[in-house]
């Protein structure tokens, strides 16, 4: 007896420590005091309940081209992007080898957010100087040297369409680009109430424009992103580290284009390949709609387990509480990112912990039919009945692994939301259909020793 | 103690006239449409959209027409119900990147404004549609061939673990072929789409297949060494007897919460949902119905080819882990 009455302590505390960690309010603890968290412990709530965005972005080059590491940098450099956006709860991950997933929660506008992404942000400033026949190049996609050897590193032919110089034919001379920039911010120009960007350049690359500009003053040069010039103005006298892009920007392409110069240029062109944009009312129905039902199930549930069980039922139903307390606890700790598809896997682990006593149950109640005593028919019920719960759940264990491992295709990620809610469920379950319920149940038994033995329909027999 | 396992042939006939159908939508399926099921844009790429207006008034000719110069595959636009007096509307059509995607946004802003805060819109691209199609077929392979494993593991030291191995495996395929079946008509009729969620469904129904069988298996071999003098027939139909409180319980606890999701929750998951539960139905009555009597057929070399290989002795045997 004693020994139930220590598992009921740990049980207790135990309890008392998931409700502690599923609160709200709480976001860790901090043991010694230092100010910092020695424990985190928040709710993550996907994309399909919060709304946003997600997108899948793909490697625009042939295998072997490029390296992971390149790959790395691109992601490092989206990292950066994404952050400057202000958004602080996003995510971006490296997939495969090829592939990068953004995750964007709480973005309303995919098209800015993903446009500044995976743009690639190639800033050059080119020579004009010289150059006969060019004209008014404003927007149109011209070929750089620079960007010709990048193509020619990666085995591909520069396109026909793009412009050559029209002297040679050749491609125009880049003489700085924007990885030779210090820093770049957006500002307002309130006279003619135009956007620009002001660079500041870094000091080797300063020597460099210095020199150019000073002994081509009065000659054009353009100011070159992705291919696209976006402005061709004259040098009007040489130019130091700091000076300003003009161009036709909005504020939104003003501040984009600041925040792409600053985090570098992406070492890979990048594609969309998967995207989903959810909108926040959605997401939040959702959720509202998912807490409805799984609460309307698990008390009807609550309610059978009592009604055709009895006293049994209510250390069932009591140990059902302590299981659904443990799965939120657990979703916080480790974290677990909620999604419907999660939230489905947490409500069919209910079903199979409710099994697990069922077994439990069926198997006291034969024994009680045998004419056993009621402390025999209890263990006898436990003993019996663990071989079939460990068995049957550890087959599903297996199965939620492979599913899990498939979840891990981009494209089939809803999928590994249910396969981790349901293993933490069927895992804890393994804790609370045996451990939980038996000390429920034995001390029950034990404070109603005198009516149970009397009557046999307390324990639903 | 009524004599099921004596009717096996009726539930044989039963879980036939449940497979066929579904079987046959398969086929027909597959002949008409290259694919046994409708295949969401998981598996082979495509774009859904979930539009929502704020006004009334928006037409079909209205968002065919905004899709046309993009999409040059076939569109299928269906009105939704309006259950709070918005507008809705479903989308399906091929793969767009975002800047078309954008146009069309606009374009359809401008017949009628959107509530961006209320559409949804998923893309995937064929490629990656391939690639998840793979997987899943992989997943699907990985699973049935650990849980037969698996099966036969656990079952290693009864007489004839085989049968006992395969006849679970055969009440695995049996609610597997149910669910796909079932999926495949509901494609035909209802426009059903099978989704990675699908899969995901149909292997949690192999899983609880298993389970089901496992726990009547372990009573089965349980009672052999009780009831030494009873026939192999008798000893199932009483294990089966016993057990059967804790499947009906079982079924209407998941049956509880699924159709709490079915009514309460969210429209998103509810195919995922439905098709679960009617392959946990199935699991439930695949281990009573179809592993054990065909454990039992087996036994009486009722089954051709398979019934030479020797007989279940009701050997006597250790109850040794299970107690």
């Amino acid at each position: 007896m004693a020994s139930h009455y220590r598992w009921l302590a740990v049980i207790l505390l135990l309890v008392a420590f998931c409700v502690w960690v599923s609160l709200p309010d709480t976001t860790g603890l901090d043991w010694n005091n230092d100010g910092e968290l020695d424990l985190v412990v928040e709710q993550k709530l996907g994309l399909d309940l919060v709304g946003g965005v997600r997108v899948l972005l793909e490697a625009q080059l042939p295998p072997g081209s490029f390296t992971i590491e390149d790959l790395q940098r691109a992601a490092d450099n989206v990292n950066k992007r994404v952050n400057g956006l202000g958004l602080t709860e996003a995510t971006v991950q490296v997939q495969g080898d090829r592939r990068i997933l953004v995750e964007l929660p709480g973005v309303t506008n995919k098209k800015q957010a993903v446009d500044t992404i995976k743009a690639t942000a190639l800033l050059e400033f080119v020579d004009f100087a010289g150059i006969p026949g060019v004209g008014n190049l404003d927007d149109t996609r011209i070929l750089t040297n620079q960007q010709d050897q990048l193509l020619k590193a990666r085995g591909e032919q520069a396109s026909a369409d793009l412009r050559r110089r029209p002297d040679t034919g050749q491609p125009f001379t880049t003489i700085l680009t924007g990885a030779d920039l210090q820093s770049a911010s957006a500002q307002y120009d309130a006279k003619t109430g135009r956007f620009f960007i002001a660079v500041k350049l870094n000091d080797s690359a300063a020597a460099t424009f210095s020199s150019f500009t000073g002994s081509r003053v009065g000659q054009p040069m353009a100011i070159v992103l992705d291919s696209t010039v976006l402005s061709a103005p004259v040098i009007q006298s040489q130019l130091g580290s700091d000076f300003v892009i003009q161009g036709n920007f909005t504020q939104d392409e003003a501040n984009s284009l600041a925040l792409q110069l600053r985090s570098g240029a992406l070492p890979i062109p990048l594609r969309e390949e998967a995207a989903s944009d959810v909108g926040a009312t959605l997401g939040q129905e959702s959720v509202n709609l998912s807490i409805r039902a799984g609460i309307i199930g698990v008390v009807v549930v609550l309610a059978f387990m009592v009604l055709y069980y009895r006293v049994p039922g209510i250390a069932a139903a009591l140990a059902l509480i302590v299981f659904a307390l443990m799965n939120f606890a657990a979703y916080k700790l480790i974290p677990v990112t909620l999604t419907l598809p999660a939230i489905t896997g947490f409500l069919i682990s209910i079903g199979t912990a409710v099994d697990g006593n069922i077994l439990i149950f069926e198997r006291v109640k034969e024994e009680i039919r045998a004419g056993k005593p009621l402390g025999m028919a209890l263990d006898l019920g436990f003993s019996r009945a663990w071989g079939s719960i460990r068995d049957s759940n550890i087959s599903t264990i297996i199965i939620c692994v492979v599913l899990f491992f498939f979840g891990q295709t981009p494209g089939a990620s809803v999928v590994s939301g249910f396969a981790i809610t349901l293993i933490l469920g069927l895992v804890i379950n393994l804790f609370t259909a045996v451990i939980v319920t038996r000390t429920f149940l034995y001390l029950l038994a034990a404070w109603l020793q005198k009516p149970l033995s009397e009557k046999k329909w307390l324990l639903g027999a | 103690m009524f004599n099921l396992v004596e009717k096996r042939r009726w539930f044989f006939l039963i879980s036939a006239i449940v497979i066929f159908p579904g079987l046959f939508a398969m086929v027909y399926s597959t002949v008409t449409t290259g694919a046994p099921f409708r295949m969401s844009i998981d598996f082979v790429g495509g774009s859904i959209y979930d539009l929502s207006f704020a006004e009334k008034g928006i037409t079909e000719g209205d968002i065919r027409d905004a899709f046309a110069e993009f999409d040059d595959r076939s569109l299928t636009v269906q009105r939704l119900t309006l259950d709070d007096g918005t507008e809705r509307w479903s989308v399906r059509g091929s793969y767009l990147e975002q800047d078309q995607t954008d146009q069309i946004l606009d374009k359809l802003n401008a017949i009628s404004p959107l509530n961006r805060d209320r559409t949804q819109i998923e893309q995937v691209s064929e490629t990656i549609g391939a690639e998840v199609a793979q997987a899943a077929f992989l997943a699907v392979l990985a699973a049935s061939f650990i849980v037969s494993f698996f099966i036969i593991i656990a079952f290693r030291t009864v007489p004839n673990a085989l049968r006992y191995g395969l006849s679970a495996i055969a009440a695995m395929l049996h609610d597997v072929l149910v669910v796909m079946g079932v999926a495949s008509i509901m494609g035909l009729f209802f426009g059903w789409e099978v989704d990675a969620l699908f899969l995901t469904a149909v292997l949690t129904v192999l899983a609880y297949s298993v389970q089901d069988s496992i726990v009547l298996f372990d009573r089965i071999r349980e009672n052999i060494p009780q009831y030494l003098g009873e026939p192999y027939e008798t000893i199932v139909n009483r294990s089966i007897w016993e057990t059967i409180h804790r499947s009906l319980a079982t079924q209407l606890n998941a049956f509880f919460i699924m159709a709490a999701i079915l009514l309460f929750g969210g429209e998103t998951i509810k195919q995922f949902i439905a098709i679960l539960f009617i392959g946990l139905l199935s699991g439930t009555y695949s281990s009573i119905f179809t592993a054990v009597p065909l454990l039992v057929a087996w036994e009486k070399g009722e089954i051709p080819l398979l019934s030479r290989v020797g007989k279940i002795l009701p050997a006597p045997l250790a109850v040794e882990d299970r107690v």
